[in-house]
Parts: C-alpha cells; sequence; structure tokens
C-alpha cells in the first residue's frame, strides 16, 4: 500500500504513524501540510498532534492547509482517510465526520492504556475483526469527549457507523469505563460513505514489538485485508 | 474603522466542565447563590472599513465559517465605531 501521512505544524504523531505502515513492509511517507499532491495514496492518515497549537479550538485551523482540500476531494472519491486524534478534530472541523471533541469531562489531559470494543466488522478499517473484540490501545488527549447532537447520535447508532466504544477489559461499557465523558462511549466513528475513520485511541502507538500492547496491529491488518480484497 | 465584538458559547445542553468546575470554586468561596457559570469566548476583529452593513455581513460569515462551531456553539455580535 502507499500511505500519505500529513505533516502539520504541531503534528507530532506523524512519524510513529509513517514507521508503523512502514515497519509492515508498506511505501508509507510524509506529506507536508502546504502541499497539493498527496502522492497517489491507498490510505491518508491526518496523525495525532497539537496542529496550529490547538488554537481556536483544536483542528479549526488545519482544515485551511492547502492539503486540506485535496484530502476532501480524495475522500469524496472514496478514498480511505484514517485521523487519529488530533487528526479526528481535524476530520470533524472539516466536515468529513458529524459532532465535535470537548474538553474531557474531568478536565485532565489523559494519558493511559485504554480497552475499546469493536463494534462492527462493516468497515475497510476493522474487515475481518469479530465484533465484541476487546484491544487494548492507548490514548493521549485533553480534548477527547465527542459531542454529537440526539439526532446525530441516533444516525451513527443506526447506521452502524460507531466502529470503537471504550470499555474495560471484560468489554464493559458505560459511564464507569468511559474515561472522557464522550457520548455512548464513542472512542471512533466512520462516515456515511464507510471511508472516513476518526478515532481518539493511537493505534500507531500499539504497534511495535518494543512496546506492552500491540492490538494496534490488528487494525492495521484489517486496513490490509480490505486492500488486498479490494484489489 | 469598525470593530466587531464577537462573543462564543457553547449551546445549552452541551457539557461545560470547565464553566461546572469553576461554579464549584466560586460556591466554595462562600457565593452560594451562584446557579450556573459558563466560559465563553470573546474574540474582537478591528475592521478598516466603515460600511457597517458590509462589516456585519463579513463578521457573520467569519463567525459560521471559523470563528464558532456549529456543532456545538452558538455566537453574537455587536459592531461599533473605534
Amino acid at each position: 500500500m502507499r500511505v500519505s501521512v500529513i505533516t502539520f505544524p504541531g503534528s507530532n504523531c506523524d512519524y510513529d504513524a509513517r514507521d508503523a505502515f512502514a515497519e509492515r513492509g508498506h511505501d508509507a511517507r510524509l506529506i507536508w501540510h502546504k502541499d497539493r499532491d498527496l502522492e497517489n495514496p491507498d490510505l491518508v492518515i491526518i496523525p495525532g498532534g497539537f496542529s496550529y497549537g490547538d488554537y481556536l479550538r483544536c483542528g479549526a485551523l488545519a482544515r485551511f492547509s492547502p492539503i486540506v482540500s485535496e484530502v476532501l476531494a480524495y475522500a469524496q472519491k472514496g478514498g480511505l482517510v484514517l485521523g487519529i486524534c488530533n487528526g479526528f478534530q481535524i476530520l470533524t472541523e472539516a466536515g468529513l465526520l458529524p459532532g465535535a471533541l470537548l474538553i474531557n469531562k474531568n478536565l485532565n489531559f489523559i494519558c493511559q492504556h485504554q480497552y475499546l470494543k469493536v463494534e462492527t466488522s462493516d468497515s475497510p478499517f476493522t474487515k475481518g475483526l469479530i465484533p465484541g473484540t476487546i484491544l487494548d490501545i492507548p490514548i493521549a488527549h485533553k480534548e477527547g469527549n465527542f459531542y454529537v447532537d440526539p439526532d446525530g447520535l441516533k444516525r451513527l447508532q443506526d447506521e452502524d457507523r460507531i466502529l470503537f466504544r471504550y470499555c474495560d477489559e471484560t468489554g464493559r461499557g458505560g459511564a464507569e469505563t468511559n474515561p472522557n465523558g464522550a457520548v455512548d462511549n464513542i472512542a471512533g466513528i466512520i462516515n456515511a460513505g464507510r471511508n472516513v475513520l476518526g478515532m481518539m485511541p493511537h493505534p500507531e502507538r500499539a504497534a511495535s514489538d518494543s512496546v506492552c500492547s500491540q492490538d494496534g496491529k490488528h487494525i492495521f491488518s484489517a486496513i490490509e485485508r480490505f486492500f488486498n480484497s479490494s484489489r | 474603522m469598525l470593530r466587531a465584538k464577537i462573543f462564543v458559547q457553547l449551546k445549552a445542553g452541551v457539557l461545560d466542565p470547565q464553566g461546572k468546575a469553576v461554579m464549584n470554586s466560586l460556591i466554595t468561596m462562600g457565593y452560594k447563590d451562584v446557579v450556573q457559570t459558563t466560559i465563553s469566548k470573546y474574540i474582537q476583529v478591528d475592521f478598516d472599513n466603515s460600511d457597517v452593513e458590509e462589516v456585519k455581513k463579513m463578521t457573520k460569515e467569519m463567525c459560521d465559517n471559523l470563528l464558532a462551531n456549529p456543532n456545538t456553539e452558538s455566537y453574537r455580535f455587536e459592531i461599533e465605531e473605534i
């Protein structure tokens, strides 16, 4: 696969995302936000970090970078886009995903291992994963409290667009296992076209043999399965 | 010259944990009558333009397209001469 990872001023997970795919044998490269060429990717990653210093609102200013209009056009044609953490925030601000990421309910920056439940296998990002699978993938954010109005939430639920929910190691959801106050324990959602995923947890930080969880590899394997089956 | 004074605040029903934390502190300070505190943003934009209607139109566009997030925030503004 050809993987293009966008670097904004303030991105800090771009190298990790690139390396996670490069180590799996893919042609992964960084694309500067002022460029206008995505270099013909099979997957675009908008990585975590603090683009534009999180000024005004997280992700609000990044969408005016020249490369983002290319990402929008690529997504509209069905191209795969994965937004992680700040990337998720940018995708909501750019209108590719509904809702918004608000400050965590407890006002803290939360950096911890987090269990997630895979809710559906009906997406390029979870293809072949068994719904109910529990993944241990770290979170690191202060604005990860996903909010969408009740109508928007119902649409996400009815259209099977919630890919990951926060839970404990047994899969139990609810307020007690919700780290940041996100509605319906939502950790990751997909667009109506099912080609754009935004998620707060960091799979690229759980993809190397040198760290204690490698569960991010399940998501990368799913993307590879989708890519191989669609060729 | 005209100045737009723009106030952006969370819509009713959207969780405001900062407002709640500040309210709890105010109550701890002894202000027992406090029943709600909300944290909002104030943004000031100065224009080299004296056409009030035009400045109003531009300010509204700025709010709709960047300064406020329509998913979670509402806004109001005043235009004044400077």
